[in-house]
């Protein structure tokens, strides 16, 4: 594999009218690497999502793929290009089967000329057989629903159908936001098999503890700008809370925070706003 | 008769057939054709019975049949009530007042509904109002502008026309002296509805805008263009119904046509099609219209107090919800064994 990395912001800004969301981020994500882009809310980063997964098209800048400038012309493009965003609710339909979710816009079909029709048995088969080898074995019926499955297994599912249709770049937006631990690390195993499997990912989250887990390379985004880009093992858990607070000392506050509800009956202090 | 292709196709066991969302409609249908018969008597089993309901179902199920498309895709749509009068006075003026050929006044006619659903699709796809609200605005605007121009160009409310024998025959006929051709043309609707929602690869599209909006764009369905186009096919059928009253009554009325809004909505949500989108079915939509056709019409046979449908009715709409609700429960938690 080449060095070339498969996707490149090379100083995007967006802004939406006079708002300025995104303010000069470069980054770059190689095969088989996993990005972190870690940041509290509204840090900018579904903007960023949205920008690399064509939806958005930035205000200044380039994207790069495999090191040539393109420009994305909607969601559908990327996808041809092999970037895949799989998003924090899973992307999936709770009332509709596995094998419909999983080929959702790009349905096989069977027939000729106008009565094509939705190719069924091809579409549960090849669904459970991509879930499987990603690792989830409680899915063996191509006509479940998927409101019936756990919120890991609906996450897998949406990965495996991204890398089942080509993927070459795996955008997670918070895919491990809402679940419980053992949910998460079910999840985190996947981003690992498909890091193995030579995809870029891109894995966005405010939970530091799940990006350690993971991730080959990091960058902090606050206030729409890259406030940190480090490599793994560089930083401690402490160091980069304290990055995404913005700075703020949080290992600080949570001491004094303790301190606090030690001489008040064990209340924590009334918040007043700065 | 239609359940049994959909058995079929999915395999004929009976824990499938059990968690089919079609399954209570089809309770539910059989439970109040059974009562009206046992009541209602030979008459109610013969042609005539048989007759009344199914025309009333013809009617409403044109019309039901995309408002649960639409439904199915997380949208309503109120304006049907309004462009079944409006279509049928356009037709009406063109062929009966100016005098032109049936076929320019069924083109105008149906054009008039396309055009209210393209107006529909427009506002629910390029502003933030909900489709409820935006569909009751068109519904008033374009009963409006029906009165006011039938006053303006005919100034009556209401316009007679005599159509040609042809014509008659295709839209506006008893076959058999009794049974409205529009139930014909009703089940031809169904057929293709039923391939567009269920064979076609478009049908995952509609359950995939009511499941989840947001992550349907992102999966690159163009959502705008599915939801301007089943607002489109559900003035269609608003209209074709409209042109057919014209065609069998021979005159067209400013008002009438209000019924079917609840009707519809009320056939589509006996049918199993859940309320806020993602689920439903073609089946459903149609073991709902004929359910709800069967009582409409059934109280009179069974010499019952007319006002006793309309509870019937409406404890059948409280009692779909729940089955529906609980046989959704069923299908979700439902896990295959390992084989």
């Amino acid at each position: 594999m080449s060095d070339t990395p498969v996707i490149e912001l090379c100083n995007v800004d967006k802004s939406f009218g006079p708002i300025d969301v995104l303010h000069e981020i470069s980054l770059k994500v190689k095969a088989g690497e996993v990005l972190c882009l870690l940041g509290d809310n509204g840090a900018g980063k579904s903007t960023l999502i949205k920008t690399l997964a064509g939806v958005h098209a930035p205000t200044r800048g380039e994207v790069l793929v495999d090191g040539k400038s393109v420009k994305l012309s909607g969601p559908k493009d990327a996808q041809k290009r092999g970037i895949a965003t799989v998003h924090q609710f899973g992307g999936t339909y709770p009332l509709m089967s596995v094998g419909r979710n999983f080929f959702m816009g790009e349905e096989p079909t069977k027939g000729f000329g106008p009565f094509k029709v939705f190719d069924r048995k091809k579409a549960n088969r090849v669904a459970v057989e991509e879930v499987q080898k990603m690792g989830i074995t409680r899915i063996t019926d191509g006509d479940r629903l998927v409101g019936g499955l756990s919120g890991g297994e609906r996450q897998s599912l949406a990965i495996a159908r991204a890398v089942y249709f080509g993927a070459r770049v795996l955008i997670l937006d918070e895919p491990t936001a809402a679940l419980g631990v053992k949910q998460a690390a079910h999840v985190l195993r996947i981003v690992n098999e498909a890091k193995k499997r030579g995809l870029a990912v891109i894995f966005i989250t405010h939970q530091v503890m799940h990006a350690m887990t993971v991730g080959d390379h990091f960058a902090v985004l606050i206030r729409g700008a890259i406030a940190a880009d480090f490599r793994k093992g560089e930083r401690s858990r402490e160091e980069i809370t304290d990055l995404m607070a913005g700075g703020q000392n949080m290992a600080g506050l949570e001491a004094s925070i303790e301190g606090y509800m030690e001489t008040h009956n064990g209340h924590p202090p009334k918040v007043t706003t700065a | 008769m239609t359940t049994q292709n959909t058995e079929q196709a999915n395999g004929l066991s009976f824990g499938s057939i059990i968690r089919r969302p079609e399954t209570g409609s089809l309770i539910g249908f059989l439970v109040v054709y059974i009562f009206f018969a046992a009541l209602g008597g030979a008459v109610f089993l013969g042609a005539p019975g048989w007759s009344s309901w199914l025309n009333i179902a013809a009617e409403v199920g044109i019309i039901a049949l995309p408002v649960g498309l639409l439904m199915i895709s997380g949208e309503f749509d109120m304006s049907v009530g309004s462009v079944v009068p409006a279509s049928s006075m356009m037709a009406a003026i063109l062929c009966g007042h100016y005098e032109l050929p049936a076929l320019v006044g069924i083109l105008g006619g149906l054009s008039v509904g396309l055009l209210v659903g393209l107006v529909n699709g427009l506002i629910v796809t390029r502003t933030t109002i909900p489709s409820l609200i935006a569909t009751i605005g068109t519904m008033f605007a374009v009963m409006g502008l029906t009165l006011g121009l039938a006053v303006l160009i005919k100034g009556s409310t209401s316009v007679s026309y005599i159509p040609d024998a042809t014509t008659k025959q295709l839209l506006g006929s008893f076959v058999g002296g009794m049974f409205n051709v529009s139930i014909f043309w009703w089940i031809g609707f169904v057929v293709v509805y039923f391939f567009f929602l269920h064979l076609s690869p478009f049908g995952n599209w509609v359950f995939a805008l009511g499941g989840d909006r947001e992550s349907a764009k992102n999966a690159g369905i163009p959502t705008d263009k599915v939801t301007m186009g089943l607002f489109m096919a559900s003035g269609f059928g608003a209209a074709f119904v409209g042109i057919a009253q014209v065609m069998t009554y021979q005159a067209a009325q400013v008002a009438g046509g209000q019924s079917f809004i609840f009707n519809s909505i009320m056939c589509v949500v006996i049918g199993g099609v859940l309320l806020t989108g993602g689920a439903g079915s073609v089946i459903g939509i149609l073991l709902g219209t004929m359910t709800f056709a069967v009582v409409n019409q059934g109280i009179f046979f069974a010499s019952l107090d007319p006002n006793v449908g309309s509870i019937i009715i409406g404890v059948l709409l409280l009692v779909a919800v729940l089955s529906n609700d609980t046989f959704r429960a069923l299908a979700m938690n439902y896990a295959t064994k390992k084989k």
